[in-house]
């Protein structure tokens, strides 16, 4: 069920990254006060986009979930989240390579995207203690739906509230992420964040069609020990 | 609904005045934070962003323990089946839940924050108690309706006093900055501008945003 | 005006004329002097609230107006309140000339708004059962009540039950079908199937772990069956398990009190959470012979006393089921003939009774389940092995 349509997909990924990575190095310029590493930007703004839709979207599959009550939106939403939080990680430490060749620190709060991004991220972490500490399944699914629901209202909540409290504090420069980028930064921009989101579409679907063939599995073999039993 | 969650918040503030477990923890804990930061910032009087930051976070921190606590009667005590098997709405519940966690909050608010201008706060108070009054409880009922649903999510699971925590305070980053930065200005040596309608705004944003959102997704919790 | 004739004059009416203003306007000035449910027993009131939907479709069949006459009447009734005490909740499903109304306890009801799927009775007529769904349907039971008078149809509660004038399907109250629940993998019931008419009991018997707690709770809504089909008190689970609450009463390990509040507090909460008078709550305090200490903390009070408690809890909404872990447990002779007008047979409801004490539970009961594992098992199984 999960499969369909996933072979094109991973050809298209295929076909973009590499389109986006011959892009990043040969085509878009070179930065005249960071170097090569301002390239990184490439890698860390798409992923955070993504993470964040990934997040966003988890949510809007766990309330799929609740009304429908069919757990394999909750699969969804899980495998949604569980990507997003590997990319995540992926944020944070671009971010940090990046602050670091800009600012010359390993961290900095100048920047509302990364800060409001890391709180999210905290948040998004305790996804799996809360999931794991519930046994039974039923429940289990509910109650990761409810905070992923929360979670995914949360996002631009917090991203609203750390641009606020940033802008008040920091004034804006206008940085490397935002304001208007010059054509070919643009198009490589675009490039990669088309490459990572399709990346993060096929290996939602790769793992869902894992996890799915599993559960099947487990099924089965459910059915087979009760007439055993019986 | 209404008169159900009335009831059990009627039954709530009668066991927290028989027992007195949660809003007098709270509070002596308030006051032991004030402490820890005397001696970790090294500061006998702090003011304007730095008063606002120590006020607020140890305000979070204390609602962390009456967040652990929220459903403790209920799940020591029996008390959750008790609720399913009545012909109450899971609502009424949060309503109430969340009533009883906002009214523990400004009965320690009414001992921490005349602490903290006695022990902390450098510049007087004075005139501006109205504005912290209004900050304070709006940000009460946000802290409230997170609180409430986290604690219920929390409720069942193993794990529970790890889980509150590590939940509840990233959700309160946003009440956090809004309610800092809405009393930073009050608590400064001199008066200065205040952006009170922004953060005042940011606040309602998110009160309005979590109290529809728990009481829309309540339901499906505490239940099998 | 007696309910009789007003009946009579309806169905004189409605039969092949318009309904038109002169019945509204006689509905509206009649002044029903509708008993104040408040005042009535609530025992009584909730018995004739159960007898409701079998008498009002009784009636409203004889008088058939359509929807649109019932709304308009009820509208026009200045003097309507909202019935304090009761939680009941009806819905009024039109289909054409068939009248069907539900009265269930306020379940909790899922999701933004509350629908209720109510059916016709297909006994009524020869019109298939029809289904439609209203949102918020808010016609309150009084005026209803009055539209349709029912005084002479209230059934004592101390008396036997009328059966029904016209034919409808027997209701057992517990149906398992091969119920099956389970703990992630491993299995808590399977292939459970019993049936249990309104006021028998079925003794639940078993070793530890067999399950029987499992299934004490899913006959109270409080967990869903993974499968088999399970109709409990006509409402069908897991769909409409928002049906059970406030008309199952549950004893089981736990007391489900306080223990920093009195008992009588603790019956306090449990009838307002119930709507139930506060009148009842007095009378069952007397009832387990806990009038001296019914203001002690639970607390101090001995396991005995509370599991007297306990049962006044259990019955303080008088529910039709009964579900019983071990009820006298920790009870003297004495108490347990306190308890047993409460929730022994005499008390007249549909009972499932977990006991180890094999002897005296197949002594007051009309059906038995063994439980080994999760699965029932026959007679000569050793249980507790």
């Amino acid at each position: 069920m999960y499969s369909k349509g996933l072979k094109p997909l991973s050809l298209a990924t295929v076909v973009t990254l590499a389109t986006a990575m011959a892009l990043v190095f040969f085509y878009a310029p070179l930065d005249a006060d960071q170097g090569f590493v301002q390239k990184i930007f490439y890698v860390h703004v798409p992923m955070a986009i993504v993470a964040l839709c990934g997040f966003v979207a988890g949510g809007v599959m766990a309330i799929r979930h609740l009304r429908s009550g069919d757990p394999s939106w909750d699969m969804r939403a899980y495998v949604a989240i569980h990507l997003s939080i590997i990319l995540g990680v992926g944020v944070l430490v671009t971010g940090s390579i990046w602050a670091k060749a800009s600012w010359g620190h390993w961290w900095v709060w100048d920047e509302p995207v990364l800060v409001s991004f890391l709180v999210v991220f905290l948040l998004y972490c305790v996804y799996y203690p809360l999931r794991f500490s519930i046994e039974d399944p039923e429940r289990q699914a509910r109650y990761a739906s409810v905070f992923a629901i929360a979670a995914g209202a949360f996002v631009p909540l917090n991203f609203v509230a750390v641009r606020l409290a940033e802008a008040y504090t920091h004034p804006r420069v206008l940085s490397q992420t935002g304001g208007s980028l010059p054509g070919d930064m643009r198009l490589t921009f675009l490039v990669s964040l088309l490459a990572m989101a399709l990346l993060f579409v096929t290996l939602w679907k790769l793992e869902l069609t894992a996890k799915h063939a599993s559960m099947e599995l487990k099924k089965l073999r459910r059915k087979l020990n009760a007439r055993v039993a019986a | 609904m209404i008169r159900a969650a009335k009831a059990i918040l009627r039954k709530d503030l009668l066991l927290e005045l028989r027992t007195k477990e949660s809003v007098p923890a709270m509070t002596l804990f308030t006051l032991t934070v004030y402490v820890l930061f005397h001696f970790g910032l090294d500061r006998d009087s702090l003011d304007g962003e730095l008063a606002s930051g120590v006020l607020w976070v140890t305000l979070l921190l204390a609602a962390v323990i009456g967040v652990t606590r929220l459903f403790a009667a209920e799940r020591e005590q029996g008390g959750i089946d008790a609720l399913l098997l009545a012909p109450v709405d899971r609502t009424s519940l949060f309503l109430a839940k969340a009533g009883a966690l906002f009214l523990f909050l400004s009965a320690v608010e009414l001992v921490a924050v005349p602490a903290f201008a006695l022990m902390l706060l450098g510049p007087d108070l004075g005139g501006t108690l109205p504005e912290l009054i209004a900050i304070l409880l709006l940000a009460n009922l946000g802290i409230a309706a997170v609180g409430a649903l986290v604690a219920a999510l929390a409720a069942e699971t193993r794990a529970r006093e790890l889980i509150v925590p590590l939940l509840l305070l990233p959700m309160l980053v946003p009440l956090l900055i809004a309610g800092a930065q809405a009393t930073e200005p009050f608590l400064r040596q001199q008066q200065g501008p205040d952006d009170l309608g922004r953060w005042l705004g940011l606040l309602t944003l998110y009160d309005v945003v979590f109290v529809l959102l728990s009481v829309a997704v309540f339901d499906y919790l505490l239940e099998d | 005006m007696g309910g009789v004739a007003l009946k009579q004059k309806l169905g004189d009416q409605a039969r092949g004329k318009q309904l038109g203003q002169p019945l509204l306007a006689q509905l509206a000035q009649r002044r029903l002097a509708l008993l104040e449910p408040v005042q009535l027993h609530p025992r009584e009131h909730f018995g004739r609230l159960r007898e409701l939907d079998v008498r009002v479709l009784h009636d409203l069949h004889a008088v058939a107006p359509g929807v649109a006459e019932i709304e308009a009447a009820a509208s026009q009734d200045l003097g309507a309140r909202v019935l304090e005490t009761t939680p009941h909740r009806l819905a009024i499903v039109h289909d054409q000339a068939e009248v069907a109304i539900l009265v269930g306890p306020l379940g909790a009801a899922r999701g933004e708004h509350e629908k209720l799927v109510a059916h016709v009775d297909e006994g009524h007529s020869g019109h298939p059962p029809a289904q439609l769904e209203l949102e918020q349907p808010a016609v309150e039971v009084e005026r209803l009540l009055q539209v349709v008078d029912l005084e002479h149809h209230v059934v004592d509660a101390d008396q036997p039950r009328h059966k029904p004038q016209h034919r409808l399907p027997a209701v057992a109250a517990i149906e398992l079908d091969g119920l099956e629940r389970r703990y992630g993998e491993r299995v808590a019931l399977a292939g459970v199937t019993v049936r249990v008419e309104a006021g028998q009991t079925l003794a639940v018997l078993g070793g530890n772990g067999a399950g029987k707690t499992t299934l004490l709770r899913v006959l109270a809504g409080l967990l869903r069956p993974h499968g088999g089909v399970a109709r409990v008190l006509d409402a069908a689970l897991p769909g409409e398990r928002w049906k059970l609450p406030g008309r199952v009463g549950y004893l089981g390990h736990e007391p489900l009190l306080y223990r920093e509040l009195s008992g009588r507090e603790n019956l306090r909460y449990h009838a307002q959470l119930h709507s139930v008078d506060t009148g009842r709550v007095e009378e069952l305090v007397a009832a387990v012979g806990m009038e001296r200490r019914a203001d002690d903390p639970v607390r101090e009070l001995s396991r005995g006393m509370v599991q007297r408690l306990a049962a006044a809890r259990a019955v303080l909404h008088d529910p039709a089921l009964l579900l019983l872990d071990e009820p006298r447990a920790n009870l003297d002779p004495a108490a347990a003939e306190l308890l047993e007008p409460l929730i022994g047979r005499a008390s007249g409801r549909t009972r499932v009774l977990v006991s180890h004490d094999v002897e005296g539970a197949l002594g007051e009961s009309d059906a038995v389940l063994r439980l080994k594992r999760g699965r029932p098992v026959g007679e000569d199984e050793d249980l507790y092995r």
